[in-house]
């Protein structure tokens, strides 16, 4: 499906909250694989285990049964390649947006060691992933000082600073306006065709699936499992005008239909 | 441009205004000295007693300081293993909460007896007395962080260490600095009710001195001192926390 050997592997994966008799089954037998440099999303019901199946890749917490593997490597622990960003900004109100991006370089190895040293060069490499974003000018600024749609695109620096392989983004745009977010998705588009990493984003907005993803999954209430694997074949970059062409619209809606159908059952 | 102005001069109006009404009660109601001192009476014997009403408040200063310095080591190094530790905070919060319980005044013989008389009851009692506000504070700012925040530097697959560093001791300095502005005034009352139990020198001992001959003014000069030595410390760590916790307390000066 995805060439011989998949970026992340995910195989029969159920997981479980709670212990025992009162848990609750978040994910049941989900498969998928992702092929390197595909740019996923992931939709479903609210509470259908999304967020989840990004905890499971990013190795933030571990599956009841089944496997993940990220690059040929089983998930035990935390990954260190990757990036993540969610609904919230998170930003660090203690430190300016420069040095809130510059976060990953400080930990994230072999940057960390040689922070110090590079320093020159990663301040210029963070404001020039501002300027990407939109946010040049605006690296002295603490992130209270900065719009909700300022904050995130500065998240999706912090996301990207250290070039991971994998990004995953939980609804990164939710909280933010209709038009923001469209501005938005042309931005995350545009860095992802920078680097092409390998993109797993959950959000329930069909449309920004769409627009952004080579392939969604529509995942169904919970417990959760993958019910379709639609290919979205729309040349790139794509705009926000190809989102009202007659063939999107009806990706979207076929899309739609499917998840009215899993919210019914 | 005005309004700032009165602003700031606000709380010195209402000190003044106290002043005055207290002096004015006094004298229209003509009260004995013996029972209230009008501010006028106090100040003379603020001035005439001087010497060693500045020697006793230095001592008390010290005292103070000292302890207080003491409960900002220990509460912020217990405060920090609260906070990032569970299983510990479990274990150890019951008796700090039962040891917070006991008035500190009924420790205070206890001290002299391992001690003696003097400066190191007053300073263990300082310390005590203002140790717990700061532990809290900081092991709230530490055990309310965000999980997001944490899921971030996780997956950055940042160690507990680098955790609790870029991120738990930055986000509690708000609440520590909050219970310091606690902390500074309790450990005044700390020192000086161990001076007034058993001391010979400090302001408390001062004003108990003073209280035993019937020498009231002399008794508020004491209040006096220890009030506003109270609002300077307070006022330290007021622009203190601004400068260091600024980020807190955001949008009140730094707007663009």
């Amino acid at each position: 499906m995805n060439g011989p050997t998949p970026f992340v592997d995910i195989a029969h994966v159920s997981l479980a909250y709670g212990k025992d008799a009162n848990s609750t089954l978040a994910l049941a037998d989900t498969s998928l694989t992702i092929g390197k440099g595909e740019f996923i999303a992931v939709v479903g019901p609210s509470g259908c285990g999304k967020s989840t199946l990004l905890k499971l890749v990013s190795g933030l917490c571990q599956a009841t049964s089944g496997t993940v593997a990220v690059a040929g490597r089983p998930v035990t622990g935390p990954l260190k390649i990757c990036g993540m960003a969610f609904q919230n900004a998170t930003l660090l109100p203690w430190r300016t947006t420069l040095d809130n991006i510059l976060l990953p370089l400080e930990i994230v190895e072999p940057h960390a060691r040689n922070h110090r040293r590079d320093r020159t060069q990663n301040v210029a490499r963070a404001k020039e992933l501002l300027a990407t974003v939109g946010l040049a000018g605006f690296e002295d600024k603490y992130p209270w000082q900065l719009s909700g749609g300022m904050q995130q695109r500065s998240s999706l620096c912090r996301a990207l600073i250290h070039e991971p392989d994998l990004l995953l983004l939980d609804e990164p745009f939710g909280a933010l306006d209709a038009f923001t977010r469209e501005d938005l998705w042309g931005v995350l588009q545009t860095l992802w065709l920078n680097k092409k990493p390998t993109v797993i984003l959950v959000t329930h907005d069909l449309r920004e699936a769409v627009y952004l993803a080579d392939t969604v999954y529509v995942i169904s209430a919970r417990p959760g499992r993958v019910i379709s694997r639609t290919s979205i074949d729309l040349p790139r970059p794509r705009t926000i005008e190809d989102t009202f062409r007659p063939e999107f619209i009806e990706m979207a809606h076929a899309l739609r239909d499917q998840i009215a159908h899993v919210r019914n059952q | 441009m005005t309004k700032p102005l009165i602003h700031k001069a606000l709380p010195w109006l209402v000190a003044i205004g106290s002043i005055l009404l207290w002096q004015l009660v006094c004298v229209v109601l003509r009260i004995d000295t013996f029972i209230l001192p009008a501010p006028t009476e106090v100040w003379t014997s603020l001035v005439r007693y001087h010497e060693p009403i500045a020697m006793h408040s230095l001592q008390t200063l010290w005292t103070t300081l000292i302890g207080f310095g003491l409960a900002v080591v220990f509460g912020l190094l217990l405060g920090l293993t609260l906070g990032a530790s569970r299983t510990v905070y479990d274990a150890v919060y019951p008796i700090m909460v039962a040891f917070n319980s006991i008035p500190k005044v009924a420790i205070v013989p206890v001290l002299v007896i391992w001690f003696g008389i003097g400066t190191v009851p007053a300073v263990l009692t300082a310390f005590l007395i203002s140790f717990f506000p700061i532990v809290v504070n900081v092991a709230t700012g530490l055990a309310t962080i965000e999980p997001e925040l944490q899921d971030v530097m996780r997956s950055l697959g940042a160690r507990k260490t680098q955790i609790l560093w870029k991120i738990g001791l930055p986000r509690s300095m708000p609440y520590f600095f909050a219970s310091l502005k606690v902390a500074i005034t309790l450990a005044f009352v700390g020192s000086i009710v161990s001076e007034t139990v058993a001391a010979n020198a400090g302001i408390g001992y001062l004003m108990m001195a003073a209280s035993a001959r019937f020498d009231v003014p002399l008794v508020f000069a004491g209040l006096v001192v220890v009030a506003i030595m109270g609002v300077v410390m307070y006022e330290i760590f007021v622009a203190l926390e601004r400068r260091l916790a600024f980020w807190a307390t955001r949008g009140t000066e730094m707007v663009t």
